[in-house]
């Protein structure tokens, strides 16, 4: 597989480790009534879909970036590339 | 039809002609006690054992393919019963067990084998913590041995013992251990529900579930809607997909895991050697191919196959080990779809909805599970308690911290 690295260029898979769903971009608020139920759910819990999986993957072997990768978990077509962080901003999850 | 030496000897000599069907292709009933969605190894189990024993009536298995074209028929066919924690060993060693009695039971040759499986020894902290995991096995029941160097190389005197990186120091032997011929597992069990009276029915494929005030009645599939007082998941790498039909998401995530066979070679490798550090396993199938694989390509897939980097980092595992498989040409190479779960350890349990029960989370070591899985699921659909070697296999252990993580991973699937 080859990623498109945003900032890159075409980049082998080969060079990223794989975290899994991006929704763990969207850690739960530990201060509210019902935190300990979604730690759990955001903890344990995947929708894993066959077909379309937006998913993170970290570019260790290279410039060290988090991307939010679009791909077909029925194919392995990647269709879209994203820097983790700008899917965290536009979400207000980071500064 | 019993199956016997006579027979074969009396069928060579009338020109084969009295063989008949192992089993039926029955069209499906407008309903059943239980429905099993899953024609593999733990569906077609669970379907005998209910109606052997546990006397279970008007059964049916629904498979979406063919019986045995999912993992049951793709994997490396290990049996063992090396597992340290409390959650699982006595449920592998009660599944060791049944394999040693299943080819009389179902009078049919699965070609069980035990000629041993070797999880090799690098460092001292690895020898610790085999020594750990041996001695848990015996004080379940299983056997163990620890090997020194000298033992293996007299068994295995090919092998590299000097690599710069992984030296072989010592080894943890599980004699009982060995292989299975994996499809002659799916055919036994479903020759063995058949004849005692289960509808095996294939193409046949679940489609979604129709639950009422919060009771599963029965299933909509590709040839209509059959009702059922119970219905038995047990679809290994499509439990995510099967069980978002009925709304809920799973502690798993779905794996790919390729596995490889060389041409036919004369006997050179007597058991099952794996090479934990090297990510690499391999065994010799009885038609003299080396059956060897190594890791997950370590993201979500449902594609049955898998891509390059870990074909290349498995033949390395495999040089490393075995400087001899050099000049080895591969046969055939292909991926199954593993149900990756959160600790690495699976679940047999009830779910929320009424009438509606989970098998899965088998990860790449379901295979020398199956018949331990198939008698404690139907343990839980004929009584609807855990059968007490499967107790700790639930859906809750995950929200209430007990966990059976073997290899302390976390809750990160590809890891396990
Ligand atoms: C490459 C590889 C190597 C492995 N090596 C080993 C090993 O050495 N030792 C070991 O112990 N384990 C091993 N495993 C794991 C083992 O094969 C699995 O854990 C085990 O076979 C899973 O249970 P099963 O046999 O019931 O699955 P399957 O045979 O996959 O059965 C599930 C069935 O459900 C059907 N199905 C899915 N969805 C539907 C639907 N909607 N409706 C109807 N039917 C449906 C599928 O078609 C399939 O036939 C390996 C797996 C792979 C892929």
């Amino acid at each position: 597989m080859i990623i498109n690295h945003p900032l890159l260029g075409p980049r082998d898979a080969q060079e990223f480790t794989y975290l899994g769903d991006a929704s763990l971009i969207d850690r739960p608020d530990w201060q509210a009534e019902d935190a300990d139920r979604k730690f759990y759910e955001y903890a344990y819990l995947r929708d894993n879909p066959a077909g379309l999986h937006r998913e993170l993957w970290f570019h260790e072997q290279g410039d060290r970036s988090w991307l939010v990768v679009t791909r077909n978990t029925v194919t392995h077509e990647i269709t879209q590339v994203e820097l983790a962080r700008d899917v965290a901003r536009a979400r207000g999850r980071s500064a | 039809m019993r199956y016997s030496g006579f027979k074969v000897i009396k069928e060579a000599l009338t020109g084969h002609k009295g063989w008949t069907p192992a089993w039926r292709d029955p069209d499906p009933q407008p309903s059943y006690d239980v429905v099993i969605i899953g024609g593999g190894g733990h569906g077609l189990a669970t379907a005998y054992y209910l109606a052997k024993q546990f006397g279970g009536k008007r059964i049916a298995v629904l498979e979406k393919g063919w019986i045995g074209g999912g993992n049951v028929g793709r994997n490396t066919t290990i049996i063992r019963s090396n597992y340290l924690l409390d959650g699982n060993e006595p449920f592998y060693e009660f599944s060791l067990k049944l394999w040693e009695g299943l080819e009389q039971d179902l009078n049919y040759n699965a070609m069980i084998s035990q000629r041993g499986i070797l999880n090799l020894i690098h460092t001292d902290a690895q020898r610790d913590a085999f020594t750990r995991r041996g001695n848990a096995m015996i004080l379940n029941g299983a056997d163990a041995e620890l090997l020194s160097v000298d033992q293996i190389r007299a068994r295995y005197p090919f092998m590299n013992f000097d690599d710069a990186r992984f030296p072989i120091k010592g080894g943890l032997a599980q004699h009982r251990g060995g292989t299975v011929r994996h499809d002659a597992v799916a055919w036994g069990y479903a020759r063995g529900a058949d004849s005692l009276g289960v509808d095996i029915i294939q193409n046949c494929e679940v489609t979604g579930f129709r639950i009422e005030n919060g009771v599963c009645k029965g299933v909509e599939t590709s040839r209509g809607f059959i009702g059922a007082g119970k219905v038995g998941c047990a679809v290994a790498g499509s439990s995510g997909r099967l069980m978002a039909k009925a709304d809920m998401r799973l502690p798993i995530e779905s794996h790919v895991l390729q596995a490889f066979v060389s041409e036919g070679l004369k006997p050179i490798l007597p058991g099952v050697v794996t090479f934990g550090a090297g990510h690499f396993y391999c065994s010799q199938s009885d038609k003299g191919g080396l059956v060897f694989g190594g890791d997950l390509d370590g993201y979500n897939s449902y594609a049955q196959r898998g891509n390059l980097p870990v074909v290349e980092d498995v033949a390395e595992g495999g040089m490393a080990l075995f400087p001899m498989l050099g000049r080895v040409r591969l046969l055939r190479m292909w991926g199954g779809i593993m149900d990756m779960s959160m600790d690495g350890s699976p679940i047999i349990d009830r779910t929320h909805i009424g009438g509606l029960y989970f098998n899965g989370g088998w990860c790449y070591g379901g295979f020398k599970a199956t018949p331990a899985s198939g008698w404690c699921f139907a343990h839980l659909l004929a009584k609807d308690e855990p059968h007490p070697v499967a107790a700790a296999y639930r859906f809750d252990r995950f929200e209430k911290g007990r966990m059976i993580d073997e290899k302390g991973m976390g809750a990160q699937p590809n890891l396990h």
